[in-house]
């Protein structure tokens, strides 16, 4: 009898529901590598601190498609440029720049903080709507169009053409799915084509924007006028696309994931309703413990690179399992224990270095708030199934429906 | 009383000092708690403040985006000590272990630790020292009082020295718009720190910013008018410049004075200690109730061939205290080493400075990523085929990598590609630091292990 290779066993969507003992079982072998022209696979926690920050590693996608893995094509045909968390410095630098000019601090410091209230408002109101209901699917009621709602808002995008939207993105996310049988031209054509749509349907919103800009930040994004200049017209397309999708995909991960935690943990979620402060480290434990993005498999080392003794050669795939280095027990006591009390809770949930998650401060009080009103207003909630069904993506990772009971909701 | 006995007898009931209430000192007694010390605790301050955090004060408090009454360092939990503030230490009595007090007190200890840090090295002349409208900035006082002539329109700030403190201060000035100008003896700002190389992107920076940057020259002297508030500076090349404000920033001072004759190996250049932060008596002999951390003291680095190494690093103070801490309370064999590599950062004109290692004594730098022309790129310093130090302008996040090199005596010059190589960074260029420290030829010593108990050294001896 063959045993399918550790690499195969992570992606099979049999494992999607747990693959923590997988990743047990990877962190044995630090460095893996299964087979000829495939993925290095990093799993220990401080290796992919490492990484994160070493400068021999490109997340470029021109030297991702000569690595092996075929995406160039694709970015021709779409005719849009490669976003920033596809590019390496100076170029990531400049474009992550701009942007960061309408998002955060130093020049928009209070941006995420000043929609606290309106957070508050869209969560209240998606809580009211489930009314007197005895069971909710969380996913389709209340995690998915949260932060969709939220992302909207912030770049300018009507919610009304969210179902629009919705057709493009999916075929964009499963195209991140790594897919190891080899054969997935299909679904790369889909992707293309949902970018390119995708592309076309904001470029409308942006030449409205040119002419009349309001307070969002795809008005921004054209107007800008930061020491670094303006972003051409594809760039301001890839990053939308790009801010448009990690904006609310991860999210929609974080929450339920949450969710469903809390509801293993019922001491926690009753603690968090009696201490709503207690919801900050709650979100960080989450993102240790079932980080959204379990692993990043986008990076190609352009110099020969040594890993506890392993030398990968240059021009090979990198995959770092963010999940399996986030329960390394050289790093943290007792890894497998989701405990909110942690004196230490650092993770990799955002990465880190260059490409530390862009939208970290908004993931965090979304989910915060989140969690919080949930704990505090639903009544009795449990879960109906257990594991709940999973989504197919093994990357963005997280549950298709999480159906709760529950006795109604509180005001 | 047997070693574990005493031990036990002083996390239980023993008596514990530690002289300087800043940033090493509040650490430290928050890692004895935290260890479970459960004997008495006593922080001596000079200042009548609690500790508080001075990064901000040469930053956001002069540009007035932050209080200087509000920098209170962050409680990490409950320290439960004595606290005597606005009292300085004054002597040491090393056989009677008693600490005197400037109010006559006495404080009697089982152990010490000293963490009296620094204090800006005044303007020499103390007649020109004395003159309204000359100030030094150090403490919260000195940037209440520096604050409120800021605020009050100067026509121009006079800065005396280049170094860190002085370009944060210009800093500061033009971004509320006020006219600066800067005297630095060197050819460059942040030359001494950083070498001729990257001194010229900072001199670039202070330019572009309207700053009057004069290098190589030397103050003088500084004039008052007839009711003795400053009015000019006088310079070497003869120059004048009118002001009515100065800021001398000419480095620091290791507070050790309240130690002469103690018999502690305390000097101008700090209290030297070993490894483990125990305190040498002037005769080279470890003590082993007397530990120091923080800015005052000097421990020899391993890694930078056991050069006694005093560092005027945040980071720094709270490594070493933990340490210090840890180690008064625990058997020897528990012990831990100090062997934190030296960084620091820094923040001006828009600029994030950041530095891992020990710049100065790298006689060569390479660029490996970014470009000085567009004043954001690391520059790695080598020292005899080692990379010995690391630069970062606005490109903090990769500096961990360069730690590494550091930590593993990578090799020098750096050969592998890295991405945002351009073509100005394939080759290395002498770092033109004015007066090249020359450490001593040796063997190779790297370090290893991420937390401090596994931490180790791996030793290599020399190659020949």
């Amino acid at each position: 009898m063959t045993h399918a290779s550790l690499l195969r066993r992570i992606t099979d969507y049999a494992n999607r529901a747990n693959p923590y003992p997988l990743y047990t079982e990877l962190r044995k072998t630090p460095v893996l590598h299964e087979e000829d022209g495939g993925p290095y696979l990093v799993s220990s926690y401080w290796d992919i601190e490492n990484l994160l920050h070493d400068p021999r590693i490109s997340s470029d996608a021109a030297n991702l498609a000569a690595a092996g893995a075929d995406e160039a094509g694709g970015i021709e045909q779409t005719g849009l440029p490669p976003s920033f968390i596809r590019l390496d410095p100076p170029e990531h630098d400049r474009l992550r720049r701009i942007a960061n000019r309408s998002f955060g601090p130093p020049h928009s410091p209070r941006r995420i903080d000043s929609m606290r209230g309106e957070l508050a408002e869209i969560v209240s109101g998606l809580i009211d709507g489930l009314a007197d209901a005895q069971q909710i699917d969380l996913v389709d009621q209340f995690a998915y169009p949260f932060p969709v709602t939220v992302i909207c808002r912030l770049l300018g995008v009507p919610r009304e053409d969210e179902p629009r939207f919705r057709a493009w993105v999916d075929p964009l996310v499963a195209s991140l799915d790594p897919d190891t049988s080899g054969n997935d031209t299909e679904r790369k054509r889909a992707a293309q084509e949902a970018r390119m749509q995708l592309g076309m349907y904001l470029a409308g919103l942006v030449e409205q924007r040119q002419k009349e800009p309001r307070d969002d930040m795809l008005s921004e994004l054209v107007t800008s006028h930061g020491p670094d200049g303006p972003m051409t017209m594809m760039e301001v397309l890839s990053t939308a696309v790009l801010l448009l999708i990690a904006g609310h995909e991860t999210t929609v991960n974080l929450i339920t994931n949450g969710m469903l935690t809390l509801l293993r943990h019922p001491e926690i979620l009753q603690r968090l309703r009696e201490d709503p402060g207690l919801a900050v480290n709650i979100v960080e434990e989450l993102l240790r413990y079932e980080p959204p993005v379990q692993l990043v498999p986008q990076r190609t080392c352009i110099a020969d690179i040594e890993v506890r003794g392993v030398t990968i050669p240059k021009g090979s795939r990198i995959w770092l399992v963010l999940a399996a280095g986030n329960r390394d027990p050289e790093r943290f006591q007792d890894p497998d224990r989701f405990d909110p009390d942690r004196s230490d809770i650092q993770h990799l949930g955002f990465g880190s270095g260059i490409h530390s998650c862009f939208g970290a401060p908004l993931a965090r009080l979304e989910t915060q708030i989140a969690l919080t009103e949930l704990a505090r207003r639903l009544d009795n909630p449990r879960l109906v199934e257990d594991p709940p069904p999973y989504r197919q993506n093994a990357v963005l990772r997280g549950p298709r429906h999480l159906n709760i009971g529950m006795d109604g909701v509180r005001p | 009383m047997a070693a574990e006995d005493f031990l036990d007898w002083l996390r239980r009931e023993g008596r514990i000092v530690i002289v300087g209430a800043s940033l090493a000192g509040l650490r430290a007694a928050e890692t004895l708690r935290a260890e479970g010390f459960a004997g008495s605790l006593t922080m001596i301050g000079d200042e009548p403040y609690e500790p508080y955090d001075r990064p901000p004060l040469s930053k956001a408090v002069l540009l007035g985006k932050a209080s200087p009454h509000h920098t209170e360092l962050p409680r990490r939990r409950e320290i439960d000590a004595k606290w005597r503030l606005g009292v300085a230490a004054t002597g040491l009595d090393m056989g009677a272990k008693r600490v005197r007090l400037a109010d006559g007190d006495e404080v009697e200890y089982d152990r010490l630790l000293i963490a009296t840090g620094v204090r800006a090295r005044p303007w020499p002349k103390e007649a020109e020292a004395q003159l309204d409208g000359v100030f030094v900035l150090r403490t919260r006082d000195d940037a209440v009082g520096l604050h409120r002539r800021l605020k009050a329109s100067p026509r121009r700030v006079f800065v005396i020295g280049a170094g860190f403190t002085g370009s944060e201060i210009a800093s500061a000035c033009r971004e509320h718009g006020i006219e600066v100008t800067v005297a630095e003896r060197a050819g460059a700002p942040l030359v001494g720190a950083l070498g001729g190389v990257v001194g010229a992107v900072a001199a670039e920076l202070h330019r572009d910013n309207g700053v009057d940057l004069r290098t190589g020259v030397m103050v003088t002297a500084l004039e008052g008018d007839t009711v003795g508030r400053v009015r000019a500076a006088h310079l070497s090349d003869g120059s004048v410049i009118e002001t009515d404000l100065v800021v001398v920033s000419l480095g620091a001072t290791r507070n050790t004075d309240w130690l002469a004759g103690s018999g502690l190996g305390a000097g101008p250049r700090g209290i030297a200690c070993d490894a483990g932060c125990r305190a040498f008596d002037f005769r080279g002999i470890v003590t082993d109730d007397i530990f120091v951390a923080g800015d005052v003291a000097r421990s020899p680095h391993p890694l930078f061939g056991y050069q006694f190494l005093s560092l005027e690093h945040w980071g720094n103070a709270i490594t070493q205290a933990e340490i210090a801490a840890h180690n008064m309370i625990s058997a020897s064999a528990e012990r831990r080493p100090h062997m934190w590599v030296p960084a620091f950062w820094s923040s001006q004109f828009g600029v994030n400075i950041k530095s891992v290692g020990v710049p100065s004594m790298g006689d060569q730098i390479m660029i490996t990523q970014g470009s000085l022309a567009e004043r954001r790129f690391i520059g790695v310093y080598g020292y005899q085929g080692r990379v010995i130090a690391a630069v970062s302008f606005d490109n903090t996040r990769w500096l961990e990598f360069y730690q590494r090199l550091i930590e593993t005596a990578a090799p020098f010059p750096v050969e592998f590609p890295t991405v945002d190589r351009r073509p100005e960074g394939r080759q290395p260029i002498p770092s033109d630091f004015p007066d090249p420290s020359l450490p001593t030829h040796g063997p190779t010593v790297t370090l290893s292990g991420y937390s401090p108990s596994d931490r180790h050294l791996v030793f290599t001896p020399a190659r020949h």
